[in-house]
């Protein structure tokens, strides 16, 4: 069944929308009171973000815009520090957008929100013109665990992880768009037990960030910035699968430059390196973790490369490729 | 020969300085990526060439899909490269903030989709490359004509490499030896470069794209130099033979004709496109309009960076004007660019 312009009347369609869709597939006591608002208990410092998808197409290899929608907001919560507890979630949908589609998208994202333990516990729907899409916004409230992470707490002898292979949602998106067949998925997890067991192990971690849009080259540029610091990376030590790799050499992309939604670095005291990558590898999405590079004094990220030699990593200069995420 | 040795023998040679062009702008990333110059000695000089197809191309040519972009009912398809690159008046991105049509696709063949699905409208495909994309234009030719597909036509601007490198040969003398471009030499195979290296007394090594093969091919030009020997030398032999692709090249010469080419900043050059022939004009969107504007921006230097006659950070915008947010010429708009890579690397 389609959805047209009166699902987004506020009667009766929309009402149905609400209950056989969201209600059904969300179902939390919170959220079934259908209150203006959500009514939450907190305690201590939060963390609170919002992020929208926009991505094309909504169905992917490895997940769809509900799973980036859900992973994207915990992600981005998780990497601060904290627990995260409750999401909101805005559907923009198109008119002639497939009911089915929207419950399918619903589903998933319950069935991630379930894993990455929290409550989607408000939502909002509206309907405009259009070809079919779909919008997603959530928001979400995380309690803080640890308060002092952030991108501007490297220091110098620091020693950064990476969860796992780069570039795995980039290829996927491309290859969905361009038609070409193979085994790439996306990596979109959530990431919130990485950073927990992080905690949990009491590593002194000083910074934490999904690597996304812009990829590792971006996030690392930023940290060395923010933190007055140089970043060394090591080439031979960085994680790319080897269907990504060919994936690139043909169409001339680099995997430091491509998203990923299911990735992160952790910038560790150097000490507690070793015991951090245990933390890691030993979590879901976390198996492939490396060791791959040191904070330094100075600016900028530089990567030794497989044949010894340096090179400067910039970041991301304007678009280059249509929006995957 | 270990790659350790051939690192330690570039590392320190010490003998007259040595000048090698780059061809292709896979292989000046390449040579960033692996941070080549960084393990050579200084005195092997590592220039960027002509070889980004976005750069050479004539603002005229920019100026015939901006004006088609704009008409009603039409509407340009184009690889995304080409979307900032100013003609004299706008950039195909411009154009679109305006209202025209542009859509940027991954492959040719994805404009018969897009061509079948709207028959009210006048698609353009912009193909612009060289002798390697030209074998896919061509299919995408089969296919239109297979489909009876009345409402894509193509625009274009498409180079070979040779008569720009003899170009360079005639009027660059400081160049001494050429890495010779990897993908194209698929398509036309080693041989083509052989009249330049016996002529103009220069080493012409075809390289695949690793670190380790460009060093190969570094090592083997300056081998020959050495020994004074001018030869043409395939290092990238599991993808390129002497021939070519005889069948890409059938496939070109079905649809294509040889022609003089305007090449941005440079000029003309005599026999240096590639034009659809008399027989196939129903498909062609006005290949024939390109003429010579005075083009290049003041204080712009992009055509002695193709020329190899300076590098990017030798022009006096280069990082200051001149950055990939605010690209001045066309040379730091492509991500195939040799200063759009210089920015980004070094």
């Amino acid at each position: 069944m389609k959805i047209d312009m009166t699902y987004g009347s506020g009667g009766k369609q929309t009402g149905d929308l609400i209950n056989q869709v969201f209600l059904k597939h969300f179902n939390n006591p919170i959220l079934n009171k259908l209150e203006d608002s959500a009514v939450l208990s907190v305690s201590g410092t939060i963390a609170y973000t919002t992020d929208s998808f926009v991505v094309t197409p909504l169905f992917f290899k490895g997940g769809n815009i509900g799973k980036l929608a859900v992973c994207g907001t915990v992600n981005d919560l998780s990497m601060m520090g904290a627990i995260p507890k409750y999401l909101t979630a805005g559907f923009i949908i198109e008119e002639g957008a497939d009911l089915e589609m929207v419950e399918s998208i619903a589903k998933t994202m319950a069935l991630t929100a379930k894993e990455a333990g929290v409550f989607i516990v408000a939502g909002d729907t509206k309907v405009v013109e259009g070809n079919g899409g779909i919008f997603i916004n959530t928001s979400g409230i995380g309690e803080i665990i640890k308060g002092d992470i952030s991108i501007s707490g490297c220091k110098q002898g620091d020693v950064i992880i990476l969860s796992g292979n780069l570039g795995d949602h980039h290829a996927a998106i491309l290859s969905e768009r361009m038609g070409i067949e193979n085994e790439i998925a996306s990596d979109c997890a959530p990431l919130h037990t990485i950073a927990k067991n992080l905690l949990d192990d009491g590593i002194e971690v000083h910074c934490m960030r999904d690597v996304t849009r812009g990829g590792l080259a971006t996030v690392l540029n930023e940290a060395a910035d923010q933190s007055g610091v140089s970043v060394e990376i090591w080439e031979d030590a960085i994680p790319v699968s080897r269907e990504v790799k060919g994936f690139c050499d043909i169409l001339g992309l680099d995997p430091l430059y491509m998203a990923n939604e299911g990735k992160m670095i952790a910038i560790v005291k150097e000490t507690d390196a070793n015991e951090a990558l245990e933390a890691v590898k030993r979590s879901p999405y976390g198996a492939n973790a490396r060791i791959i590079g040191t904070i330094q004094e100075g600016k900028g990220v530089r990567m030794k490369t497989k044949l010894m030699g340096s090179r400067t990593i910039d970041v991301l200069y304007g678009e280059g490729l249509p929006r995957i995420c | 020969m270990k790659l350790e040795q051939v690192i330690k023998a570039l590392k320190e040679y010490d003998g007259e300085p040595v000048k090698i062009m780059e061809v292709c702008g896979t292989h000046t990333k390449s040579i960033f990526q692996s941070g080549i110059r960084t393990i050579i000695s200084p005195k092997i000089q590592l220039i960027s060439g002509p070889g980004c197809p976005v750069c050479v191309t004539s603002p005229a040519y920019i100026d015939h899909l901006t004006d088609l972009s704009l008409k009603e009912k039409y509407c340009v398809l184009t690889f995304g490269d080409m979307m900032k690159v100013k003609g004299t008046k706008l950039s195909l991105t411009e154009a679109k903030a305006m209202g025209a049509q542009v859509k940027v696709l991954y492959s040719p063949l994805a404009a018969i989709a897009e061509a079948e699905r709207n028959l009210d409208t006048q698609y353009v495909f912009a193909a612009v490359g060289f002798e390697t994309t030209t074998p896919i234009y061509a299919l995408l030719l089969d296919e239109i004509r297979k489909r009876k597909i009345k409402n894509l036509k193509l625009a274009t601007s498409i180079k070979t490499i040779l008569p720009a490198l003899s170009f360079i040969c005639e009027n660059e003398t400081s160049i001494d030896a050429f890495l010779s471009p990897g993908h194209v030499s698929v398509i036309t195979g080693s041989k083509i470069y052989k009249g330049l290296a016996s002529t103009y007394h220069k080493p012409f090594v075809v390289a695949g794209f690793e670190g380790e093969h460009i060093l190969a091919a570094i090592y083997e030009i300056m081998s020959q130099l050495k020994g004074k020997r001018y030869e043409v030398r395939n290092l990238y032999s599991n993808a390129v033979t002497e021939e070519g692709n005889q069948k890409a090249e059938r496939l070109i010469n079905q649809y294509f004709e040889e022609a003089n080419g305007i090449w941005r900043g440079i000029g003309m050059i005599e026999q240096s496109a590639l034009k659809l022939k008399e027989e196939y004009k129903e498909y062609d969107a006005g290949s024939r309009e390109e003429e010579i504007i005075e083009e290049l921006p003041k204080g712009c230097r992009c055509a002695d960076v193709i020329l190899g006659r300076i590098q990017p950070v030798e022009c006096p915008l280069f990082q200051k004007v001149c950055t990939p947010l605010h690209a001045v010429g066309p040379c730091m708009v492509s991500a195939e660019g040799a200063c759009g890579i210089w920015y980004q690397n070094s």
